[in-house]
């Protein structure tokens, strides 16, 4: 038991250490890069009062629509995804394997280029659809939406073939339909995963930055990670250090808190008492 | 290669009894009518207004199969498939398939439009002032929302208005000491600064004459002149400066007798040229093996030191008996939860040499970054810091769905705890994590931030400043297809697909290989 604590105490260490780094340039007054040691002298909050306060850079507002967006697509994706993996886990059907191995696959082409073609896209639909265009929450969400199907899947799945098949059999038998199964039966047993893959898929949405910057360019409508992209760009980098040092520890706080309040169903083990045998 | 065991065994076919029409049936077949038509609703008025019958199809036939699917009893797959299918393809497939096409073609700069928009791009850029043309002395204004040129002859000192229509007289506007218009009837004129703040729509405005065009030179000039170069659609070419380029269908570009091309050309298909020169270029050819060498070890050590470390984890807080495991959990998550690229950031700035924490808290002075060998270290070592809590939640994960009873049999039957874990833990996890596992290599191969945000690609050896020691496949050939040449596009994607075809044929013998020995343990 020591050895294990042992361990974790270290890995923990390993984990914190940078961040100790940005939390003093956060609290230093003299926040600039070369200033700054994991002591610093004389510390306050003047960091975290100049971003919230600051004219320049409405950090509330991105705030909001960081976890805004972050909870809606990370719960519909969450949705698409259990979805496809009841399929996959459950069903027998022609391109099973086949629709599997792509999703997989369309994963591993390097997406850095499809920003290219994702604008032309959308500049076409902010033409056709404003609500849906540059600079919106909802239009930035449907994007997000395109990688609901993906790894996450393939981990639900993985964990779906882990409950014994016997219970839906069973369901099916007493008359059941698979629309019933998959919420009755299937959603309450899997609760360990799905709170898993919700988290992943908040925090991906969080630090998500390539698309967003593209599609973000209103200083009203910016996630987290473009304004604060911005804050550092070019010769703002050295200035600002201190500021988006606050910023960077601010953001952790919403995943922090899903965290906290997934974390009872993450290791609830549901499934270890469900079946026996 | 049949793997699990529902599969081998198929279902006993069975009758299924035949269901009578519930009100969950009902209902749900309400909603999903009445929310394709909102979306119909919504959807096709602009697509009409604009004349979009493509897409206007697309959209019906879409809609129309989707509402059949869930309106039918049959297809109970594709019921569950569809919803996350539709974005997958409109916003992963769709663009990959695209970008994969732009690989046969020049798209990049120099070849962004059509033809017809290099011909007025090479025209207009090539006006020059005619001789003894007058200098007008230039005022710009607004009438309305439109940008105007106010010109005033400095000989005759009369006043016209250029407009994108061309040039007419104005009377009634009041000249000031410098030349330039104070006042004009019936518009606004612009001061110095509010003129400069827009200066790209200044430059862009051409006023037709009849020998020419009159366009800004700064902001208080306007000179006439003629296009030095014009197109010639009998010979299919572009003539002027006692020169005739021939436009070259293969290249997209206008071409002399000599061979030299005019700046601008247009997108034209260029076949498997980019194709052939990722494979014959020497600089990609040369260093090809040793970037790929480097580029496997990275992703990796990135994977194994990630997993390993958050299995670790996982493993020894996933204990009955173990204290304070919410607190090592929230702890060890926020490398996750902090935005990764600001990290990244952080992390090079920690390496620095002369102001860096590492060599502070040391007392060295060690160039981290500088060096090939500690610079290799360090971006891995930065990579698993990143990318160690992952493994660590879906280890967490994984491991609730193996029941205890399994382990405790184990350790009964007199296996160590050691023993217990490679035989029964560690090959159940890996039955869930395989695909995670692989889809994490294929994600650190082409993990151009965790390069581009720390080194850069380099230290740069001194006799070849192309590739640097910590360059990955996708940041240095990108670096190429983005570099001095501006952006060729094209080419950039043709690596893509190179890139993609050997994490692909990686990926894939990976994961049969591992699934063939998962078929041993189970």
């Amino acid at each position: 038991m020591t050895l294990r604590h042992g361990f974790v105490l270290v890995v923990c260490a390993f984990a914190v250490f940078p961040i100790l780094f940005v939390l003093s340039a956060a609290i230093n007054p003299m926040g600039t890069l070369a200033s700054t040691e994991l002591l610093p002298t004389g510390a306050s909050l003047n960091n975290f009062a100049n971003l919230l306060a600051s004219d320049t850079y409405p950090f509330g507002r991105w705030f909001f629509n960081s976890v805004f967006i972050a909870l809606v697509s990370s719960f519909a994706s969450l949705l698409l995804s259990m979805f496809a993996a009841y399929a996959f886990s459950r069903m027998r059907f022609a391109g099973r394997r086949i629709g599997m191995m792509a999703l997989l696959l369309i994963q591993m082409f390097p997406q850095f280029l499809a920003i290219v073609t994702i604008f032309m896209i959308f500049t076409e639909v902010t033409e056709l659809y404003p609500a849906f265009g540059f600079n919106t929450v909802w239009g930035l969400l449907l994007l997000y939406l395109g990688g609901a199907l993906g790894v996450n899947t393939w981990l639900m799945k993985g964990f779906l073939d882990t409950v014994p098949k016997e219970l839906d059999e069973a369901a099916t038998v007493d008359g059941a339909t698979h629309a019933q199964i998959f919420w009755r039966v299937i959603m309450p047993l899997v609760t360990p995963i799905l709170a898993v893959t919700a988290l992943l898929a908040f925090i991906g949405v969080m630090s998500e930055f390539l698309m967003a910057n593209v599609f973000l360019r209103d200083p009203e409508s910016k996630t987290l990670a473009v304004g604060m992209f911005g804050m550092i760009a070019g010769d703002h980098r050295n200035a600002n250090f201190g500021m988006f040092a606050a910023g960077t520890l601010i953001t952790a706080v919403p995943t922090v808190g899903v965290f906290l309040w997934l974390q009872k169903y993450i290791v609830s083990g549901l499934t270890a008492g469900a079946v026996k045998g | 290669m049949a793997l699990d065991v529902r599969q081998a065994a198929p279902a006993p076919v069975r009758e299924r009894p035949r269901r009578e029409t519930t009100t969950a049936f009902v209902v749900s077949r309400i909603v999903v009518l009445s929310v394709a038509a909102a979306i119909l609703l919504y959807a096709v008025p602009p697509l009409v207004a604009t004349g979009s019958w493509v897409a206007l199809g697309l959209l019906c036939a879409v809609s129309a199969a989707i509402v059949y699917l869930y309106l039918t009893r049959r297809f109970i797959p594709a019921k569950y498939l569809i919803p996350g299918t539709v974005f997958l393809i409109a916003f992963q497939v769709f663009p990959v398939v695209y970008t994969v096409t732009t690989a046969f073609t020049n798209f990049g700069d120099g070849h962004r439009g059509d033809k017809a928009a290099a011909v007025t791009a090479i025209e207009t850029g090539s006006v020059r002032q005619a001789p003894g043309s007058p200098e007008y002395t230039l005022s710009v204004a607004l009438r309305g929302e439109e940008l105007v040129f106010l010109l005033v002859d400095p000989a005759t000192k009369r006043v016209s208005l250029g407009t994108a229509d061309g040039l007419t007289p104005l009377d009634g506007a009041k000249v000031g000491v410098t030349g330039k218009v104070l006042t004009a009837p019936g518009l606004t004129v612009l001061k110095a600064p509010e003129a400069a703040a827009r200066g790209p729509e200044i430059t862009a405005l051409a006023v037709p004459t009849d020998d020419g065009v009159i366009k800004a030179n700064g902001l208080s000039r306007a000179v006439e002149g003629k296009a030095a170069l014009v197109y010639d659609a009998a010979c299919d070419c572009v003539r002027g400066d006692g020169d005739t380029w021939t436009a070259d269908e293969s290249q997209g570009y206008f071409v002399n007798a000599t061979g030299e091309h005019l700046a601008q050309g247009w997108q034209v298909n260029v076949g498997l040229d980019n194709f052939a020169r990722v494979l014959t270029n020497p600089t990609i050819s040369g260093y090809f093996a040793g970037v790929l060498g480097w580029n496997l070890a990275f992703a990796l050590a990135s994977v194994l030191g990630c997993f390993g470390l958050g299995m670790g984890v996982a493993l020894a807080l996933h204990h009955p008996r173990m204290r304070g495991t919410k607190i090592y959990r929230i702890v060890l998550i926020l490398p996750y939860a902090m935005p990764a690229f600001a990290m990244l950031l952080v992390w090079r700035d920690m390496f620095n040499r002369d102001f860096g924490l590492i060599n502070q808290l040391l007392g060295a002075e060690i160039d981290w970054l500088g060096q090939t060998g500690t610079a290799r270290l360090g971006v891995i070592l930065v990579n698993i810091w990143l990318g160690f809590p992952y493994m660590f939640l879906v280890t967490t994960g994984a491991l609730q769905a193996i029941p205890r009873e399994l382990t405790e049999a184990a350790s009964i039957d007199g296996a160590t705890p050691f023993k217990a874990f490679r035989r029964v833990t560690l090959p159940l996890l890996l039955v869930a994590l395989t695909p995670l596992l692989i889809s994490a290599f294929a994600y650190n191969f082409n993990n151009y931030n965790a390069i581009a945000l720390t080194t850069d690609g380099g230290p740069f050896p001194a006799d070849s400043p192309q590739v640097g020691s910590t360059d990955l496949l996708i940041t240095y050939t990108f670096r190429l297809a983005f570099g001095a040449g501006g952006a060729q596009f094209g080419f950039a994607a043709a690596i893509s697909v190179f890139i993609f075809a050997i994490v692909a044929v990686i990926s894939t013998v990976a994961f049969r290989r591992t699934r063939k020995q998962e078929e041993v343990y189970a």
